[in-house]
């Protein structure tokens, strides 16, 4: 080592972290955080001033206090319950279809075949997942007429694709195949001599599931719902495309916020933008934790 | 999780294949069920979608040759093809040195790094580009009131978009190589830093890289809400939602190129781990 820094010199770099340079060292990360800095932390702090500022420039909280008022409680409990819904069914769901293909004895390529498709549909959202659904369940379309041929008209039923549960069901479309592709590792991760150590003590399935696999994978699931809760909170190009802004949705009064002034009080739309932030860190930051719990069981 | 790798021995392989054999005619009801419901739920949207775009009489692909016929289709492609690459090109060379750095020389700062990265995941696209037009828009900046700024603020905010994934993408690369030693031999041979990261970093990251950039591309190309709020028009996304409002059946069509271009990305996304460990490619909320 000595003999690595002695050579060290004549501007050839040392890779050894030397004392005298260690303080400098950082300077290396410089242009990853002035470029985070100016796109991202300035705009957000932007916001977080914003938030505390009245219409005369006076610092104070009333923003917060008027996220109490008109549509507002009612855009983030809707928000909240579409994306606790879509968390929990999406997550339910792909677990079990996690299951089904990989501990579920079905033939090996189906399995490939899902994780692909995962990897595709959880990153087909947008615009084009919006429509597609409205080709798929709107007035006149394809499913819609197929189930009124078999006696079942779901638009008289009060279905409709701009209601909650619509918005619900098209959000499922990229929630599951997200569970999918971040569960399966974890069921992948349950070793067989955990089951073979069970079933020697005369454990049965159900023993082996309750009291071994299901522990071990709960921080892994209940993560990965609350990382599906996040991606449904923030989604908005969906949304919006489905229901043409009419859903009360917070990422939807923020967007019609951005284009104009629509709650006529530019520090509620900032405050209204932190208290997105903070439901998303809320959930990030519990999703990291449980993450980490996770990984205890599975790594080794 | 092929008997290969598992068993070590011989006889353990013998005794997990003769196991697997015993288990393989169990049929599992459920499984299957729930197998075909998942199957059915993810291809009915696709079918409708193109029974939708193939409804058109008497010529049924009609809307596809209008789609083909249009230049605004092209131009949205292609505008967001090339603030893709050009999102894609800034992305890595802001993240392979700042990952290949801390990984050599300050560690410490690693979870500092790791929580910027995550930052756009907590930070909605709808927020974000809140706050950066409010920035741009306004002195000492004012970079929203050109189109060039416009775009620049747009490939800035992709960027920041692509942090996570490309963070990751790279950070698994960078274990998989023995970066100190590669170093430490470029070093000796007498290469400074920039040819260290240029000629044997990037090349040995090459797949790492590459995922991460399919990934950036089908998210950048899809891109509705940063791109319709800074007044990018042309995009591709805001092109399709335009056009899903005031056309029938052609924007079925284009739906269908989207979903198939996406097919095509984490196609080449899973070509290229082919042999590695699963690595989940997650975008954030749109």
């Amino acid at each position: 080592m000595a003999v690595a820094t002695s050579q060290g010199g004549q501007g050839v770099p040392s890779a050894l972290p030397a004392r005298r340079r260690f303080n400098l060292a950082w300077l290396g990360l410089l242009p990853f955080f002035l470029f985070s800095v100016a796109f991202m932390f300035l705009p957000a702090l932007y916001l977080v001033v914003g938030s505390f500022r009245n219409g005369d420039g006076d610092l104070t909280l009333e923003n917060y206090s008027d996220l109490q008022t008109g549509t507002i409680p009612g855009a983030f409990l809707t928000t909240i319950e579409v994306s606790l819904v879509t968390a929990v069914a999406g997550g339910v769901f792909g677990l079990l279809l996690a299951y089904s293909v990989i501990l579920g004895g079905l033939p090996r390529f189906l399995r490939t075949a899902l994780m692909t498709f995962s990897g595709v549909a959880s990153n087909f959202a947008g615009v084009p997942l919006a429509l597609a659904f409205i080709f798929t369940l709107g007035q006149l379309s394809f499913v819609t007429v197929l189930l009124k041929d078999l006696g079942i008209n779901i638009y008289q039923g009060g279905f409709r694709l701009t209601s909650k549960l619509g918005v619900e069901l098209v959000y499922l479309y990229f929630q599951f195949p997200l569970m999918v592709l971040i569960i399966a590792p974890a069921l992948e991760g349950l070793r067989r001599d955990w089951r073979e150590a069970a079933e020697n003590m005369g454990a049965s399935t159900y023993q082996y599931w309750r009291h071994v696999a299901l522990p071990i994978l709960t921080p892994s699931i209940l993560g990965t719902m609350i990382l599906l809760f996040g991606n449904a909170f923030g989604a908005q190009a969906t949304a919006f495309q489905l229901t043409g802004g009419t859903l009360n949705l917070v990422p939807i009064i923020i967007g019609a916020q951005i284009r104009g002034d629509v709650l006529h009080n530019p520090g509620l739309g900032y405050a209204m933008a932190m208290g997105m932030v903070a439901i998303m860190a809320l959930a990030i930051g519990l999703y990291s934790l449980l993450q980490r719990r996770a990984e205890r069981w599975l790594r080794s | 999780m092929t008997i290969e790798t598992r068993a070590p021995g011989a006889l353990d392989a013998l005794v997990a294949s003769g196991r697997r054999r015993r288990r393989l005619p169990r049929v599992n009801p459920f499984a299957w069920l729930i197998f075909i419901l998942g199957v059915l739920y993810f291809l009915l949207p696709l079918v409708g979608t193109f029974l939708h775009s193939i409804r058109t009489r008497p010529d049924i692909f009609l809307a596809y040759r209008q789609v083909f016929a249009d230049s605004k289709f092209f131009v949205g492609l292609g505008y967001s093809f090339a603030v893709g690459v050009i999102t894609i090109v800034v992305s890595l060379l802001i993240i392979v040195p700042t990952a290949y750095w801390v990984r050599l020389k300050v560690p410490r700062l690693r979870p500092v790094v790791e929580f910027v990265t995550l930052m756009p995941f907590v930070i909605p696209p709808v927020v974000l580009v809140f706050g950066l037009i409010r920035v741009y828009s306004s002195k000492p900046l004012v970079l929203t009131a050109t189109n060039i700024g416009s775009d620049f603020v747009l490939v800035c905010a992709y960027v920041i978009l692509s942090f996570p994934y490309m963070y990751r993408a790279v950070d698994t690369g960078l274990a998989a190589i023995d970066v100190r030693t590669l170093t430490e031999a470029a070093q000796s041979l007498g290469a400074g830093w920039a040819r260290i990261l240029w000629r044997v970093i990037f090349p040995n990251l090459r797949t790492a890289l590459l995922s991460g950039a399919f990934l950036t591309m089908a998210i950048v190309i899809g891109e509705y809400t940063i791109a319709n709020f800074l007044a990018r028009t042309q995009a591709f996304g805001p092109y399709l939602s335009l056009l899903g409002r005031s056309q029938p059946y052609t924007p079925a069509a284009v739906s269908l190129i989207s979903f198939g271009l996406t097919w095509l990305a984490m196609g080449a996304i899973a070509f290229l781990g082919r042999g590695a460990r699963t690595r989940v490619q997650v975008a954030g909320a749109r």
